[in-house]
């Protein structure tokens, strides 16, 4: 708690001494040097981590990839900062990244305190319960009584509590410092129940000895959207994170993927995929990106639901559900303004 | 020839033309004497024996025997046992972190030019140890920053962004060190100085880095340092904490060595002044030789522990050793190998810090001149 003040205060000083920069700063800064810094996390399955050969992957590092194809035209244009939780922030503030996506969750507090702006949601996480299948529990309002695992000094933990409250239900919580421990403290049997965002609970399940011994509960018991952050007072940069993000989801609407890109492109008669891929319409002009902006990323990255599915889904070890993270014309609620 | 002699009489065992009893020397001797001389050492013996059966034998059929050692993926760790192929396949990423593979020789290199120089400093039988102490703290670092960094002389430039693993534990520990020391004895020697205002500004300093967790210095350089700073204004994460480390350490050396400085008999310093000696001349010829054999311990204690301390960066985002490992351990086809990694992670802290030790124990016995109680 102590921390998260000294965060906000820091974040308070940072936003009221620096001065407010130029619209089109950041874009122009980052043409002229010829890539986009991107802050990630250290190491969240799925979302961003090292390959063996040394590559950032994951959700959150295709958000990066999909804004350095849409300004250069080349999706490898793109430097990495590994960031902790705790200087996530400053590193953005500071100047020290061009834009930060790195799991943050999007709230009052940080949209406004923290001079930054959040430029969308790609993954919307909440928190969630796995338990042991020998338990025999179907859902969260089952577990009256429980001992429950978790990581120590978390959001997670009031969550946690609000929701027992809420619903009249006792339970023991047992506190671990890392997510691995708190693994082999469900896996030792000491709780009946691990934790966590759901997002991270499928990578925590893959760590047990048996991970078909365990399942994650349907209920999400809090609201995480996840998504890329930019300095506050940039619009045009905002804007060009915003549409990257947007682009990948339309694309998926459409059924543009990075396979048949190039054939949509050729022989499209929708004037909807002609304006998506910069044919006609607006183009790139709006962004002050070049016209073939938003097919770069679909062609390089590809779309959201090809980087869902590689990075998390049923393409990936994590084999994460689409859930909520499904277009809103199937069942979830990924949706981005149309691009005319 | 008297036959009138009485017969020498020895206890059984001692006649000193037979062979001791089997049961007093060689192993046998030895086992009896040392791990079963009564009852009850026998009794601990064997409790040892067990435990220890209970401890190997799991680690050794984990370790070895029931261990993957090849592939590339983790399907091929089917035994049960430790999965060292995780370890394989990352190695390079433990050793150079994100360092281009092409350029990975200039890391080689300068690792090699270290251990050539640490070779020459350590081994008695080579001449030149001035040289060597020259090359080592002037040449060196110049050297191994244009190698490492690059960016002149045809080499491209390799951000530090991308140092990291071992390479990156070596140059904050190697660094931090070298120049942690030299400033830790001019703070010693300020503390104990006549001067108030130099002795006045050495405890002030030495008191606040000493009070302040290295955890905290490394977390203001990181995070708030670039906010004081005018926005655009950066410089290199990797020598914020550099420098972090380096102030911190120094602190922690210039205890030691005054520690060293109060133990020298006040004869010295009085048979130095005697001699007409200025300040400098005591105390490079006469104070701290002998202040810093004495305190060689200490010393060697602080630099072991500012080799594990450097895996604290890891709270800033630079990947060391122990940082890399546990991002690799995020790499959705690899979760779940933690044991395996940080095991490695351990035998490697081990290796450099036993070899320090050995150094320093080898170092005593040859500066040892007699003093010794």
């Amino acid at each position: 708690m102590k921390m998260k003040h000294l965060m906000a205060a820091s974040a308070l000083l940072a936003a009221s001494t620096l001065p407010v920069a130029h619209a089109g700063a950041t874009l122009d800064a980052v043409k002229a040097k010829g890539f986009v810094q991107c802050g990630v996390s250290t190491g969240l399955p799925g979302f961003s981590a090292a390959n063996d050969k040394g590559q950032w992957t994951g959700l959150d590092v295709d958000v990066c990839r999909a804004v350095a194809a849409a300004v250069f035209g080349d999706a490898s244009k793109v430097k990495f900062t590994p960031l902790t939780a705790k200087e996530r922030f400053t590193a953005l503030q500071s100047g020290e990244i061009d834009m930060l996506s790195r799991n943050t969750t999007w709230t009052l507090t940080r949209d406004t305190n923290l001079g930054l702006n959040f430029a969308g949601v790609n993954y919307y996480d909440g928190q969630g319960f796995m338990v042991h299948k020998s338990l025999g529990v179907k859902s969260a309002k089952e577990l009256d009584g429980a001992a429950i695992c978790i990581r120590a000094g978390t959001t997670t933990e009031l969550n946690l509590a609000d929701y027992f409250r809420s619903n009249g239900m006792k339970y023991q919580a047992i506190t671990y410092d890392t997510s691995d421990e708190s693994v082999k403290g469900f896996e030792a049997g000491r709780c009946d129940v691990l934790t966590s965002d759901q997002s991270q609970l499928y990578a925590l399940r893959i760590k047990l000895k048996d991970p078909n011994s365990a399942m994650v509960l349907p209920e999400v018991i809090s609201k995480e959207p996840l998504g890329p952050v930019v300095r506050n007072g940039d619009e045009d940069w905002l804007k060009v994170v915003r549409w990257s993000l947007f682009a990948m989801i339309n694309a998926e609407e459409m059924g543009v993927t990075s396979k048949n890109v190039d054939q949509v492109r050729k022989t499209t008669k929708d004037p909807g995929k002609q304006r998506l891929l910069g044919l006609s319409g607006i183009k790139g002009q709006g962004l002050k990106l070049s016209d073939d902006w938003s097919y770069n990323i679909i062609k390089q990255v590809g779309n959201y639901g090809e980087a869902f599915e590689r990075n998390v889904g049923m393409g990936s070890p994590l084999k994460i559900a689409r859930g909520l993270n499904a277009l809103w014309s199937k069942g979830g609620i990924q949706y981005a303004p149309p691009i005319r | 020839m008297s036959e009138s002699s009485v017969q020498q009489e020895y206890a059984p065992g001692t006649h000193p033309d037979w062979d001791p009893p089997v049961t007093e020397v060689g192993v046998i001797g030895w086992l009896r004497e040392n791990l079963f001389s009564n009852w009850w050492n026998s009794l601990l013996t064997l409790l040892g024996i067990y435990l220890a059966y209970l401890i190997f034998v799991p680690l050794i059929d984990w370790a070895v025997v029931h261990a993957d050692w090849s592939g590339d993926t983790r399907d091929a760790c089917t035994s049960g046992g430790a999965c060292w192929v995780f370890v394989k396949v990352r190695l390079g990423q433990f050793l150079y972190g994100f360092y281009p593979a092409d350029q990975v020789w200039r890391v080689n290199l300068t690792g090699a030019l270290f251990a050539l120089l640490i070779l020459w400093l350590t081994l008695p039988r080579i001449p030149y140890k001035r040289v060597a102490g020259v090359l080592g703290l002037v040449v060196f670092p110049v050297v191994a920053y244009f190698l490492l960094h690059g960016g002149s002389f045809g080499l491209s430039e390799v951000e530090t962004t991308k140092w990291g693993g071992l390479t990156l534990t070596l140059v904050l520990a190697v660094v931090g060190i070298v120049a942690a020391f030299p400033l830790g004895i001019l703070l010693a020697l300020g503390r104990r100085s006549e001067m108030p205002i130099v002795r006045a500004l050495s405890v002030a300093y030495i008191e606040l880095w000493r009070g302040v967790p290295l955890i905290t210095v490394l977390f203001m350089s990181s995070v708030m340092l670039p906010l004081f700073l005018p926005e655009g204004v950066n410089f290199d994460k990797l020598l914020r904490a550099l420098i972090g480390i380096i102030l911190f350490q120094a602190s922690y050396i210039a205890e030691v060595v005054r520690g060293g400085l109060q133990a020298i008999p006040k004869g010295q310093y009085e048979a130095a002044d005697a001699l007409g000696l200025n300040y400098g001349k005591k105390m490079i010829l006469i104070i701290l030789p002998q202040a810093l054999k004495l305190v060689i311990p200490g010393i060697v204690n602080t630099f072991n522990e500012l080799f594990k301390d450097t895996t604290l960066v890891l709270i800033i985002g630079l990947l060391d050793l122990l940082a890399i490992i546990k991002a690799a351990l995020e790499d959705p086809n690899w979760l779940g190998y933690s044991i395996e990694g940080y095991v490695f992670a351990g035998a490697v802290f081990w290796i450099f810090c036993f070899g320090m030790s050995r150094y320093s124990q080898a170092l005593e016995r040859k500066l040892h001149t007699g003093h010794k109680r």
